[in-house]
């Protein structure tokens, strides 16, 4: 493996861990806010035990999520010592702020996790709440510095020199928005559906029905909600990238000839040899509409971008393909669930629906990697975009490899590790939160 | 706004080597304490660090933030020739992050307890040896940007007697704030007791394995002599701590456990000051002579402006919350 690829995939391996472990600690604390105030306003026990029962998972993600996210800080510049060298102080406001952002979620999580019966309730569940806000604070600064590198602003670029940086600038760039939304909705929708999914594995196990039926009451109407809207945020991130970013755009759809009006394709096998795709549904128009909002637009090709900026087409087309594939079908068991509601029936009563959501317990998360697939794939071979290419960044030292297999090892094992955990967790729910128990269970606490 | 990010960056520092380092120091000690005694300390040692743990790390993540958005050339001149050390420590902070968290969090207690005990206790002592290996580096003059081969380039910039003496200085410092830090947080008159021994042990090797930096330093051309001891700031320094040391050994023999931590991490303080006062602005000490001084790598004026105002606009957020956690979680005095 050369140093430039092993570097690369040392980066999307601790981003792609990263991200699972930060958006599950990010939306969690926003479930428990919820399960906090209902025990505090109804005294139901239960509600207690769901929010412990949660901020045991949140206090295992949060520290992985923290230690992986330090990682990163001290990656960008082991990797991309030429990149962080430029654009630190230009791209470096977004990452200031989430410092601080960061550092108050850190301290309101210590008031939550070890305030039971020490604080005030209501400031108790209030440093829950600040978990929560800081940290959805901290990913949206994070994804608007990647935004930053997608949509370069800030600075002018004037013979290989950064002149008239101005840091405010780059950290609201043209992408920051659009991307932090899609990420923020796909965060919820992921965890969402992968909190619910759990819990509805629980009830047709038929253990402590009515704990994990309020718990995944409060999970599925965040995960469900968020997933209808994503499309709304998926087709605003489309028209953006088309503008900014067109060699993006045609990569996703594997567009090789510039085309007036341009065809969706649907699944399908590229060829990047023969620049072709093949076995793909094609929905006449559609590409053009989604890009520009008028189904006879012209939409750029790859045979209008330079050979040496063209980015991997079939990985980005696939990864495309995934997200929207399980975007759509999270839709379609969200809106089941809607028209139960509507019906005023229980889902108790509907196994089916309780199925789908066991098996959607992985897919908000393969979703949201083939995102991130889809935005850092797709905009190479930039690093940032348009000004500075990625082999260009990357560190002199040789023998990344090894780095990266060290690394690899230690993030599959602490992947084993947490699942491990998890599963222990669940395992001991009738234990620690049965009616018979619970009574001494909290006073040891 | 330049001396404000600079004040910042040296506040975060020595904040991340006084909080932090207790926090490690705490690893150290049940390193160093006998099985028997092991799951004592641990009890005390959760109770006192549990709620505090992850702020006290952010201000590592305060100071890497500011050098790589004001001072980047910095940033990734350490980067480059510091990898190795650099992604050593990182597997400790992971290892020992996730290890604290994991064997407290685990719903069943079982063997595996000992897995994570034994993972947080030697990540405790790798993390802050290779912390203090880095800080030696930089100012070892070993860094070599010309170098052409990979071990001079990579692994001499590191792997020299300085550096690792100012690693073991390092760790004993960190095991020497966290027993002064467990004194004041343990309840029994047995614990005490304990940690009051520990805080002498280390802080005799703390004192050993300053005399090994400054004879490291000796052979490695290192001038931490004329820092230390040819200018006034150093030397006042130097001469506090030695006077704090002894009132120090007094209030220890006598058990006062509050005044203590103040005066334990005034003498931190006065030792990194001694060290670094002379050195400064200059940062990295590079082998072709020369150094990168903090003045001259510093970002342009609207960066510098604006990640001022983020900090101090930040630090009225943090630091009362933060006041607030440590008051509301220490032990109280019986």
């Amino acid at each position: 493996m050369d140093d430039f690829l092993a570097a690369r995939s040392q980066m999307a391996l601790s981003l792609g861990f990263h991200i699972i472990y930060a958006c599950i600690g990010m939306v969690m604390p926003f479930f428990m806010a919820i399960s906090h105030y209902k025990w505090l306003k109804t005294n139901n026990e239960v509600y207690k035990n769901i929010t412990k029962a949660w901020s045991k998972g949140v206090a295992i993600f949060f520290a992985t999520g923290a230690v992986s996210g330090t990682m990163l800080s001290f990656e960008l510049g082991l990797l991309w010592p030429k990149f962080m060298e430029h654009a630190g102080p230009i791209f470096g406001m977004p990452f200031s702020l989430e410092g601080t952002a960061f550092f108050i979620e850190a301290i309101a999580l210590g008031f939550f996790l070890y305030g039971w019966n020490k604080l005030n309730k209501w400031f108790h569940w209030f440093t829950g709440v600040v978990v929560g806000v800081s940290g959805l604070a901290s990913g949206i600064l994070v994804v608007a510095a990647n935004a930053w590198m997608n949509s370069p602003a800030g600075f002018d670029f004037v013979d290989g020199k950064y002149l008239n940086i101005d840091p405010i600038a780059a950290m609201f760039n043209k992408a920051w928005f659009t991307q932090a939304l899609h990420m923020c909705l796909a965060a919820f929708t992921a965890t969402g559906f992968a909190v619910a999914g759990v819990h509805a594995l629980m009830i047709l196990k038929k253990q402590n029905t009515d704990f994990h039926y309020k718990a995944f009451k409060i999970a599925a109407v965040f995960a469900t909600i968020c997933a209808v809207l994503q499309p709304i945020s998926g087709d605003l991130s489309a028209k953006d990238v088309a503008k900014r970013q067109p060699a993006k755009l045609a990569a996703m759809e594997a567009l090789y000839v510039t085309q007036k009006p341009a065809p969706l394709l649907i699944g399908g096998i590229v060829n990047e040899k023969d620049k072709k795709v093949s076995h793909a549904i094609e929905i006449p128009g559609a590409l053009s509409f989604l890009a520009h909002g008028d189904f006879k637009a012209e939409v750029t090709g790859l045979d209008k971008i330079p050979e040496n900026e063209q980015p991997p087409v079939a990985i980005t087309h696939y990864a495309f393909q995934i997200m929207v594939g399980i975007g759509s079908l999270l839709v379609l068991i969200s809106l089941g669930y809607f028209i139960l509601l509507l019906r005023k029936k229980s889902i108790l009563e509907r196994k089916w629906l309780l199925k789908l959501f066991v098996l959607a317990i992985p897919l908000g998360y393969i979703a949201l990697e083939a995102g991130w697939v889809v935005t850092e794939v797709g905009r190479q071979p930039w690093i940032i975009y348009g000004v500075m290419r990625t082999k260009d960044a990357v560190t002199p030292m040789p023998g990344i490899a090894w780095s990266f297999y060290l690394f690899s090892a230690i993030y599959a094992s602490l992947n084993v590790i947490v699942i491990f955990l998890l599963y222990r967790q669940i395992k001991m729910v009738p234990i620690l939160y049965s009616p018979a128990q619970v009574s001494t269970q909290f006073k040891a606490d | 706004m330049d001396y404000v990010i600079i004040a910042f960056l040296c506040l975060a520092i020595l904040l991340y080597f006084l909080l932090g380092g207790a926090d490690f120091g705490a690893g150290i000690i049940e390193l160093f304490t006998s099985q028997k005694n092991r799951s004592k300390t641990r009890k005390t040692m959760n109770q006192a660090i549990g709620p505090i743990w992850e702020a006290n790390h952010m201000w590592l993540i305060i100071a890497i933030v500011i050098l790589f958005v004001a001072f980047p050339k910095i940033y990734t001149t350490m980067s480059v020739h510091l990898h190795i050390p650099l992604a050593i420590m990182l597997i400790g902070i992971i290892a020992r992050g996730t290890a604290f968290v994991f064997r407290h969090y685990d719903a069943v207690k079982d063997q595996m307890q000992e897995v994570y005990n034994k993972i947080f206790i030697y990540s405790s002592f790798i993390t802050p040896l290779f912390l203090g290996i880095i800080a030696g580096s930089v100012i070892s003059g070993q860094i070599d940007t010309q170098a052409k081969d990979f071990a001079s380039a990579y692994v001499f910039s590191w792997l020299n007697w300085f550096s690792i003496a100012v690693g073991l200085f390092t760790v004993a410092l960190c095991g020497f704030l966290a027993a002064i830090y467990l004194i004041g947080e343990s309840k029994a008159d047995e614990d005490k007791k304990r940690f009051i021994k520990k805080a002498e042990f280390m802080n005799v090797a703390a004192v050993i394995f300053g005399a090994v930096v400054f004879t490291a330093a000796y052979f490695e051309n290192v001038p931490l002599m004329t820092w230390v001891f040819e200018n006034e700031v150093g030397l006042i320094a130097v001469v506090l701590a030695s006077l704090s040391l002894i009132l120090l050994w007094y209030l220890l023999l006598k058990g006062k456990t509050k005044v203590l931590r103040v005066l334990a991490g005034f003498q931190v303080t006065m030792i990194l000051v001694a060290i670094s006062y002379a050195h400064f602005p200059n940062f990295i000490r590079l082998k072709a002579g020369g150094a990168i001084s903090l003045y001259d790598s510093i970002a342009p004026v609207k960066t510098v402006e604006s990640l001022g105002w983020a900090l101090v606009l930040g630090s009225f957020l943090i630091l009362p919350f933060l006041g607030y956690l440590f008051y509301k979680f220490q032990q109280k005095e019986e």
